[in-house]
């Protein structure tokens, strides 16, 4: 199972990357093996707000429907509109070009709070 | 989601599916497959090749004894006496009410045996509907559900890789009929051209401990044989319209809604629910079960209203098709509204997303 040393990571499943004061979201290798073939995805408008913790967008296989959690609290500053056409690359390349959205924080704080890779990969197996 | 389930039955061929890469969920008190290479990839080798499902948590009732037809046909809303030795009907049995108790196989052994296939959740409300409607005939009620596997083998190739493991003609079963002989060294096989998926395929029905000895003479024939789980049998029965109980139909629901009117005969010797089912086609069902496809973004799923003006009706399943790639449906409507290209709109979310009611099954049915 994939888990970038680089990213952190949250209890639901998200990844998230640091790019300057931009907080990038998308959903773990763990997540995509999990929900299986993903045939849709919703995500926010940009410019609206979110807080950690809510429900930012949708994600769905064919057998099952997922919530996305923001993973932090700030402006959804960009959103991957490629996605909702291409939902398939969240199975394909959910680091990459699977991204979902960039949040940009009031508090970076938030990200420091998070789980990096080892104790992501140790979230898993307990 | 990620949850462990313990205390659940295991079917014979729990190891070799795990072995195979199977990932489990609970399903009706059984440890099932519901995954193994991916839905979709499941899906497409039954539509394209063949794929082999256990479903060895069906339930399995044998009636039997002098009167065992008449009291099948005071169980059943079809008619039993339409069919021979060595042939099964598809039906429903209802309550006196016309509520669904469940859909169900009739196999016909011989005019004093019968084997009903029901499903599993269902199987204790099964068995003590049955034992209260034909309790009064001179026949045995016996849930062998325990003692009974299944395999399903659907796809265009399934006839020929079964041929490979057995001595019984094939071509010369059709639908709905079948025989019993030995498949891969397995004696006293039950081998029905039957199944839920709308491709050729059997059903091979064996004694629960030598489940394993059928599964690994199948994979010798055949090594590319698809393993498939509930997620991909659930796809394709719902391109091809077929009703999953508990989901699509339930005690709250005729079969005349449920368009399962053609197992209804109502000109066959009495049956349970049969004065209520009469007033419902004569007065004709109130909603009707539909499939529809969607026109905006969206996937539709069960529970989700359905909406056309003041009017509303319900979602019972939804997926996105694997065939046709696109988001399908189906769910119960107002009958004035059941016309296929009516446009209705799917409550997901919040939003009503445009949909259009389309002819069914989605897929054709691509044998017989």
């Amino acid at each position: 199972m994939s888990i970038p040393k680089d990213l952190r990571y949250t209890k639901d499943h998200e990844w998230v990357r640091l790019e300057d004061d931009l907080v990038v979201v998308g959903i773990t290798h763990h997540a995509q093996d999990q929900l299986g073939d993903v045939v849709f995805v919703e995500l926010p408008e940009a410019g609206g707000g979110v807080r950690a913790g809510d429900t930012f967008g949708t994600v769905e296989s064919v057998k099952a429907v997922s919530d996305l959690f923001a993973p932090v609290s700030g402006e959804v500053a960009e959103v991957n509109g490629e996605l909702p056409d291409s939902p398939e690359t969240v199975n394909t390349d959910p680091y990459g070009s699977a991204w979902m959205i960039k949040i940009r924080v009031a508090d970076l704080g938030e990200v420091e709070g998070l789980m990096d890779a080892s104790g992501y990969s140790e979230f898993l197996e307990g | 989601m990620f949850r462990r389930v313990n205390a659940l039955n295991k079917t014979p061929f729990f190891a070799q599916q795990e072995s195979l890469g199977g990932r489990f969920v609970p399903f009706a008190g059984f440890e099932m497959p519901v995954q193994f290479a991916g839905v979709v990839d499941e899906h497409r080798a039954v539509r394209s090749r063949c794929g082999i499902f256990d479903v060895s948590h069906m339930g399995e009732v044998v009636i039997e004894g002098p009167q065992a037809m008449d009291a099948v046909q005071m169980l059943i809303t079809n008619d039993a006496g339409r069919i021979q030795d060595g042939q099964a009907l598809y039906t429903v049995m209802c309550r006196a009410d016309g509520g669904i108790v469940d859909d169900l196989i009739v196999y016909r052994d011989s005019e004093t045996r019968f084997f009903l296939v029901i499903n599993a959740a269902c199987r204790s409300d099964d068995v003590e509907h049955m034992r209260t409607v034909m309790g009064s005939f001179d026949c045995a009620i016996d849930d062998q559900s325990d003692r009974w596997c299944l395999l399903a083998l659907q796809g265009p190739h399934s006839a020929e890789i079964l041929s490979r493991v057995t001595d019984l003609t094939l071509g010369d079963l059709k639908p709905f009929h079948f025989v019993e002989g030995t498949v891969g060294g397995v004696e006293s096989v039950r081998v029905s051209r039957t199944g839920y998926t709308g491709e050729d395929g059997f059903e091979l029905y064996c004694p629960w401990e030598t489940g394993p000895q059928l599964w690994s003479a199948l994979f010798e024939a055949e090594p590319e044989l698809s393993p498939c789980g509930l997620g991909a049998r659930d796809t394709l029965r719902l391109e091809m319209k077929y009703p999953l109980y508990g989901n699509d139909i339930d005690l709250e629901r005729n079969p005349y809604e449920a368009g399962l009117g053609g197992t209804v005969r109502l000109a066959k010797s009495d049956f349970v629910g049969r004065d209520a089912l009469e007033r419902v086609k004569a007065d004709g069902p109130s909603q009707r079960w539909i499939g529809f496809r969607m026109e905006g973004r969206g996937i539709p799923r069960s529970g989700y209203p359905i909406r056309v003006g003041e009017l509303s009706g319900v979602v019972t399943s939804g997926t996105h098709s694997p065939s046709l790639e696109v988001p399908i449906g189906v769910g119960y409507v107002p009958s004035s509204l059941a016309a296929v290209n009516q446009v209705i709109a799917i409550e997901i979310r919040g939003k009503e997303i445009p949909a259009r009611i389309v002819k069914t099954p989605f897929l054709e049915r691509s044998h017989r």
